[in-house]
C-alpha cells in the first residue's frame, strides 16, 4: 500500500531492508532488553510486592509493568534507528548525498527512514506481546491491537529522534540522548501508576510521550477503553508531525545548500 | 515552452544565464552563462574553489540558485528537481557509495530510487557490472575495492536509469594513471552511445582528451569558452618553451624575456615562453645570454591557456 502511495519514500525503506537482511541479528538484540526488565523487575520486584492497584482492582505487578515495557521497546526500536543509524548515514556514510541526487527528495527520505525506524519498533513490540501472551500477562483480547498502537509511539520517537539528530555535531553529543532517555524510561509511569507523583510533578510526567504511549498500550492490555486514549493518539501524532517537519527542514539546510 | 531551435543548432539540454550562487559573504558562482548541447562532452575546467562543483550541484537540483536563470531539459531545477534528477546521473567528487551494501546491491537499491521495476533493474545492473568490469566483484562489499573500481562502480550506479545527462565531478582525482585511462575509455564509449556528459576537472590533459567543448572557470567566473583546440589557438601559441631556473627567475631582465617569443609568463623557478617554434626560441634565449639549468619544448596545452588567462598555474 505504502509502496504505491509513496514509491520514493518506500525505496528509502527498501534500502534499509537490503542492509538488515545481513544484519538481522542486530535487530534481535534489541528485543532482549525489555525481556530482562520484565524478568528482573516484573517478576523479581513483583515477587516481593505481589499486586498493585490498577483500574479499581489489584493486578499482578508483572502484568502491570509488561505493557509499559512493550511501549518502551517500541520507543527504543524507533529512537535507536532514527538517531545512531541516521547520524551515520547523514554525516559519515554520505548515503543521503547519493540518495538526493536521484528523484528522491528530502520529504521522501524522511518518510522512508521513519517507516523503517517504526518497523523496528513494531517488531520489538510484537515479539514482546508474544512473550506476554505466553506468560499469561494479557488480560484482554484488545491487547492484540498493541502492535498497531505502537505505530504512534514509533512515529513520535522516530521523528523526534530524527529531528534531534540533525543537530548533532559528533558522536559525543549522543551522551545527551541518554540523559533524556533514561529518566524518560524510568519515570514515565513505567513501574508505578502516574498518580503517585505529587501535584505539578505529576502533570510534567503526564506530558512525557512515553507516559502517553504507556497509557495507550496499558489500556489495551487491560481491555480498558477510555477517552484519554484519543488524547494519547493526538499528542503522539502532534509530536510526530512537528518532529518530521523539523527534520525535513534541517535536511534541507544540511544537504541542499 | 514554445522555444524553437534552428535546424542547424543542436538542442541545448542545459542553459544558464547569469547563474549566481552566494553563500553568506562568499560568491561561489558569479553570473555565468553557458549551454550544454545534446550529445556533447562538456567540461568545466578550473582550479579548486573556482565554482565548478557549486555549478554542478545547481544543475543537479540539489542547490537552489541565488539568481539568474537555469533550465535543464527546458525546466527549472528549483521547481522540477525530482523530474530532472530522474534523467540525470550524478557521480560525486567524494565517494558516496553505500558501504552497508554489496557492489550489486548498490545498483539494485539505486534503481529503486529512480522508480524502476525490480526485473529491469536486475538486467540493467548485470549489464553495467559487465560493462565496467565489476562482474566478478558483484557480491563483494564495497569497502575493499580499489579506488579505480569504486569510481567505476559510482559511474555504473549513476547510469542505472539510463540518464540523458551524466554529470561527473572530478572523476579521476586520486586515481593512478592506469585507472584514469580505463575511466577515460569508458566515458568515451558512453559518449559514442549518445549520452551527454558534463564533467569538472582541474586536469588540463583530461579536459583536452575528453571534452568537445569546455568553459574555463576562475574565481567564480567563466574566463574562456570553446573547444580545447580553439582555446589553445586563441589563448596560447603553437609551441611552448619551458626554461628552468632553480635559483629563481626574479633577476632575469624583462627585455630579454620579451625578445625570446610571442609572450612569456615568469613563474618562481620557471619561465614559460609561448612561441611558433620552440627550438628557435631556445636558440634566441641562449643568444641573449640566458643559462637555464634545463629546458624543454612541447605543444601548447590547456595548462598554457589557463596560465595565459589568469596569470597562475592550475596547482597554485
Amino acid at each position: 500500500m505504502i509502496a504505491s502511495l509513496a514509491p520514493r519514500a518506500f525505496s528509502v525503506f527498501e534500502r534499509n531492508v537490503f542492509v538488515y537482511r545481513r544484519q538481522w541479528l542486530i535487530i534481535v538484540t534489541g528485543f532482549f532488553e525489555p525481556l530482562f526488565f520484565l524478568l528482573g523487575i516484573g517478576y523479581g520486584v513483583g515477587g516481593v510486592i505481589g499486586t498493585i492497584p490498577y483500574g479499581g482492582a489489584d493486578v499482578p505487578y508483572a502484568a502491570f509493568v509488561a505493557p509499559a515495557l512493550l511501549a518502551s521497546a517500541a520507543m527504543n526500536g524507533a529512537i535507536f534507528d532514527s538517531t545512531f543509524n541516521i547520524f551515520y548515514k547523514l554525516k559519515y556514510g554520505k548515503v543521503y548525498d547519493a540518495i538526493l541526487s536521484t528523484p528522491v527528495g528530502v520529504g521522501d527520505l524522511a518518510v522512508g527512514e521513519l517507516l523503517w525506524s517504526n518497523l523496528r519498533g513494531v517488531i520489538y513490540a510484537t515479539a514482546f506481546l508474544i512473550v506476554m501472551l505466553a506468560l499469561g500477562l494479557v488480560a484482554s483480547p484488545l491487547a492484540l491491537l498493541t502492535p498497531l498502537a505502537v505505530i504512534f509511539i514509533g512515529f513520535s520517537f522516530g521523528a523526534a529522534g530524527f529531528a534531534i539528530t540533525t543537530h548533532m555535531r559528533s558522536w559525543k553529543d549522543f551522551d545527551f540522548l541518554f540523559i533524556i532517555l533514561t529518566p524518560l524510561f524510568l519515570f514515565s509511569a513505567t513501574f508505578y501508576p502516574v498518580e503517585i507523583y505529587p501535584g505539578a510533578l505529576r502533570w510534567i510526567v503526564e506530558l512525557s510521550p512515553l507516559t502517553r504511549g504507556t497509557h495507550l498500550v496499558r489500556s489495551l492490555c487491560f481491555g480498558d477503553l477510555n477517552w484519554l486514549m484519543l488524547v494519547d493518539i493526538a499528542y503522539l501524532s502532534a509530536i510526530s508531525f512537528i518532529g518530521y517537519r523539523h527534520a525535513v527542514r534541517r535536511l534541507g539546510v544540511l544537504l541542499l545548500k | 515552452m514554445g522555444m524553437t531551435n534552428s535546424a542547424a543548432e543542436p538542442t541545448a539540454l542545459i542553459r544558464a544565464r547569469g547563474l549566481t550562487k552566494v553563500f553568506g559573504a562568499r560568491t561561489a558562482v558569479a553570473g555565468i552563462d553557458f549551454e550544454v548541447r545534446d550529445g556533447e562532452f562538456f567540461g568545466f575546467l578550473g582550479p579548486n574553489g573556482a565554482g565548478k562543483t557549486t555549478t554542478m550541484r545547481m544543475i543537479a537540483g540539489v542547490s537552489p540558485r541565488t539568481s539568474g536563470t537555469l533550465e535543464i531539459f527546458g525546466k527549472d531545477p528549483d521547481l522540477h528537481g525530482s523530474e530532472i534528477r530522474g534523467q540525470i546521473g550524478v557521480v560525486h567528487q567524494q565517494e558516496t557509495l553505500d558501504m552497508e551494501l554489496s557492489v550489486r546491491e548498490n545498483l539494485l537499491v539505486f534503481g529503486r530510487f529512480f522508480g524502476m521495476d525490480r526485473a529491469s533493474i536486475a538486467t540493467r545492473a548485470d549489464e553495467l557490472l559487465e560493462l565496467f568490469q565489476l562482474g566478478d566483484r558483484a557480491k563483494d562489499q564495497v569497502e575493499p575495492l580499489s579506488g579505480g573500481m569504486k569510481r567505476r562502480l559510482s559511474i555504473a550506479r549513476s547510469l542505472i536509469a539510463s540518464p540523458r545527462i551524466l554529470m561527473l565531478d572530478e572523476p579521476t582525482t586520486g586515481l593512478d594513471p592506469q585507472a584514469r585511462h580505463l575511466l577515460w575509455d569508458a566515458l568515451q564509449r558512453l559518449k559514442r552511445g549518445g549520452t551527454t556528459i558534463v564533467l569538472t576537472t582541474h586536469y588540463m590533459d583530461e579536459a583536452e582528451q575528453l571534452c568537445d567543448r569546455l568553459v574555463v572557470m576562475d574565481q567564480a567566473k567563466i574566463v574562456a569558452e570553446g573547444s580545447p583546440r580553439q582555446l589553445i589557438v586563441e589563448h596560447a601559441s603553437r609551441e611552448v618553451l619551458e626554461l628552468r631556473f632553480p635559483n629563481g627567475t626574479e633577476s632575469i631582465d624583462t627585455k630579454v624575456l620579451e625578445g625570446i617569443g610571442d609572450r612569456y609568463e615568469r613563474l618562481a623557478e620557471r619561465v614559460i615562453v609561448g612561441c611558433e617554434n620552440g627550438e628557435a626560441a631556445h636558440a634566441r634565449a641562449l643568444e641573449h645570454g640566458l643559462d637555464p639549468e634545463s629546458w624543454l619544448v612541447r605543444r601548447s596545452s590547456l595548462e598554457d591557456v589557463f596560465l595565459r588567462l589568469t596569470g597562475r598555474t592550475l596547482d597554485e
